[in-house]
């Protein structure tokens, strides 16, 4: 069932369009991240979505009901959010996190109770009378996530929460919001421009470039089935090759990439202009064998372009007889100590046709946003 | 040490004069101070809040405003309430409610534009974590004045000091009549013409002594709530 859903929403500065979406669903229940590089659109979308700005065209309901302009409060105070900079107000951690219980009225015993419980969820409670602008970095974004979560929304927005965290703090920090969400059953939406945070903590994944929609979907079809090219490129697939579908059967396409053919299990028409997607992480790359290849797999032979070391993964560029450029392999450490790869090595690279994802491109524009 | 001390009393108006100059000063610029502050927060805030057409202009009046000389305000007030103007009808002219909005004039730009700065000095996206956590409108007023209270002392102090000790204007529209509307700065410049200079740096000190006893009572409340 949709919490939230917009359907035509755009928001316009200065005359120039900077959200343009044809719908968004926010699903009761679920932890949806909004990914998208910066100048994305995702603060705006996000205020969209608190019903703090109202969109130039388009309409946003929640539970169904359209929401009127200037949005209710109380329809307001069903959704709380929290920024990447914690912005605590003056006075103690707990006085924080008391403030939007004071705003609903609710003060006393009572409210303490629930503002230490929630300073508690967030292992905080033990600075609760801490002025809280003296709070280290971990602990104040702690504090402003009990602070939100306090008011036991049914909308938790996040806008970058963890961002200016460093590394070790952020995952912990991720694991454990996790966690509190889900046992709260509260409706999520995260935004961030990592991708492992997204893929770490998302039911569905939304990907946002240049204020647009580009899909929406679980982090398994937004990664293995990019919906368009740009969002392949977002997601660092690796491979992306124009062809043709030049044969198809009843579970494999056939598609000419320049002098080469791949096959696919995307099943499209003959005729049909398309960019094969391989992620680098599905190509195997070993030193050339006498073996042909099985029926429908792929396997090129070549010789290593170039070898950048990641430390636990090598990607490597592959001189595989492409147009486009070399082909994109990474490979584990382990891979890498028994190839021994280096510039000029003549290798073979195999991957599945299950792993050549096709995207038709009639009529497509995605890489023009 | 009585000797001295007792001559120092002769130098002085008598007790009741001069308690009576004294209060009416606090009472002249007390009212002025927290009517400018009832107009001039709100404005400031807004004007730190809203973009709109014409907020410039605003701005830079309000600008303008703060170093609004004190004689030409008194001349408008004059010209406003003497009784061939607009509001001459209110027989307000050289009283003390026409001192009181002398000063209001010449406060109300020191609070706004103080009150502008300190609310363009939070973080920008303060105001909307305050909405996101389901702040009415005036509740976000409300909590933006008190993450701004430290610049808005400062601004009571300001437009408070401006106004204690400002003469052209009270002296203008007050008419320093005695019993009536002397206070303290028009007493001042009243004892000098008259060549009593001992008389005039008495109430100077007495003048000083309460513009630094209020002040310390501001900073003491400013710095309490910093600590």
């Amino acid at each position: 069932m949709s919490l939230l859903a917009l359907a035509g929403v755009e928001v316009a500065r200065d005359g120039k369009a900077i959200l343009s979406l044809e719908g968004l669903d926010v699903r009761a229940g679920e932890l949806l991240a909004l990914l998208g590089p910066t100048g994305a659109g995702k603060s705006t979308l996000l205020r969209v979505l608190h019903l703090l700005e109202r969109p130039a065209a388009g309409t946003v309901a929640w539970r169904g009901a359209p929401v009127p302009w200037p949005a209710p409060l109380d329809l307001r105070r069903r959704i709380a959010m929290a920024f990447q900079d914690p912005l605590l107000f003056s006075g103690s951690t707990l006085e924080n996190v008391l403030y939007g219980l004071s705003l609903r009225g609710e003060t006393g015993v009572a409210a303490r109770e629930k503002a230490t419980e929630a300073l508690r969820l967030l292992h905080v409670d033990h600075l609760a009378e801490r002025r809280a602008r003296t709070l280290s970095g971990g602990e104040a974004q702690r504090t402003a996530l009990a602070r939100a979560l306090v008011l036991r929304p049914e909308l938790l927005l996040l806008d970058e929460p963890f961002a200016a965290l460093d590394a070790p703090i952020r995952r912990h920090l991720l694991e454990e919001l996790t966690q509190v969400v889900k046992a709260h059953g509260i409706t999520c939406v995260y935004v961030t421009h990592e991708q492992g945070e997204a893929f770490s903590v998302a039911d569905r994944i939304a990907v946002l470039r240049r204020g647009r929609l580009l899909q929406a979907g679980t982090p398994e079809e937004v990664l293995l089935r990019p919906a368009s090219r740009a969002v392949a490129r977002f997601m660092q697939t690796g491979n992306i090759l124009s062809g043709v579908v030049t044969r198809r059967s009843e579970a494999l396409s056939e598609v000419a990439v320049g002098a080469c053919v791949l096959f696919s299990r995307t099943v499209l028409p003959e005729g049909t202009t398309v960019d094969a997607c391989v992620r680098r992480e599905e190509v195997l790359v070993e030193a050339p064998g006498d073996a042909a290849p099985a029926p429908g797999l792929n396997r090129f032979r070549g010789t290593v372009a170039t070898v950048f070391d990641h430390g636990s993964t090598m990607q490597l560029k592959i001189d595989a007889g492409f147009s486009e450029g070399p082909l994109q392999a990474l490979i584990t450490r382990r891979v890498a100590h028994d190839l021994a790869p280096r510039p000029g090595l003549p290798v073979e690279a195999t991957f599945s046709a299950a792993s050549v994802h096709l995207i038709p491109r009639e009529g497509r524009s995605d890489d023009d946003l | 040490m009585t000797a001295p001390l007792a001559s120092l009393g002769a130098l002085l108006p008598a007790p009741g004069e001069l308690a009576g100059i004294i209060l009416l000063s606090l009472f002249v610029s007390g009212v002025a101070i927290v009517v400018s502050m009832l107009v001039g927060v709100p404005a400031g805030i807004f004007l730190g809040l809203h973009r709109f057409p014409g907020r410039s202009f605003l701005v830079t009046l309000v600008n303008t405003g703060m170093g609004l000389p004190p004689v030409v305000v008194g001349l408008g007030v004059f010209l406003l309430l003497a009784r061939s103007g607009p509001f001459g009808g209110l027989d307000l002219l050289y009283t003390p409610w026409a001192m009181v909005l002398a000063q209001v004039v010449i406060a109300t730009p020191l609070v706004v534009g103080i009150t502008l700065a300190a609310i363009q000095g939070l973080d920008e996206r303060l105001h909307l974590q305050i909405l996101s956590l389901g702040a009415s409108r005036a509740q976000l007023y409300l909590k933006l004045v008190k993450e701004a209270r430290l610049s808005l002392v400062a601004a009571l102090a300001a437009g408070f000091g401006s106004i204690i000790s400002e003469v052209g204007a009270v002296m203008m529209v007050g008419g320093n009549i005695k019993g009536q509307t002397r206070v303290m700065t028009t007493a001042i410049v009243l004892e000098t013409r008259q060549g009593e200079f001992a008389n005039a740096i008495v109430l100077g000190v007495i003048l000083l002594a309460l513009a630094l006893g209020i002040n310390w009572l501001f900073t003491a409340v400013q710095q309490r709530r910093r600590a």
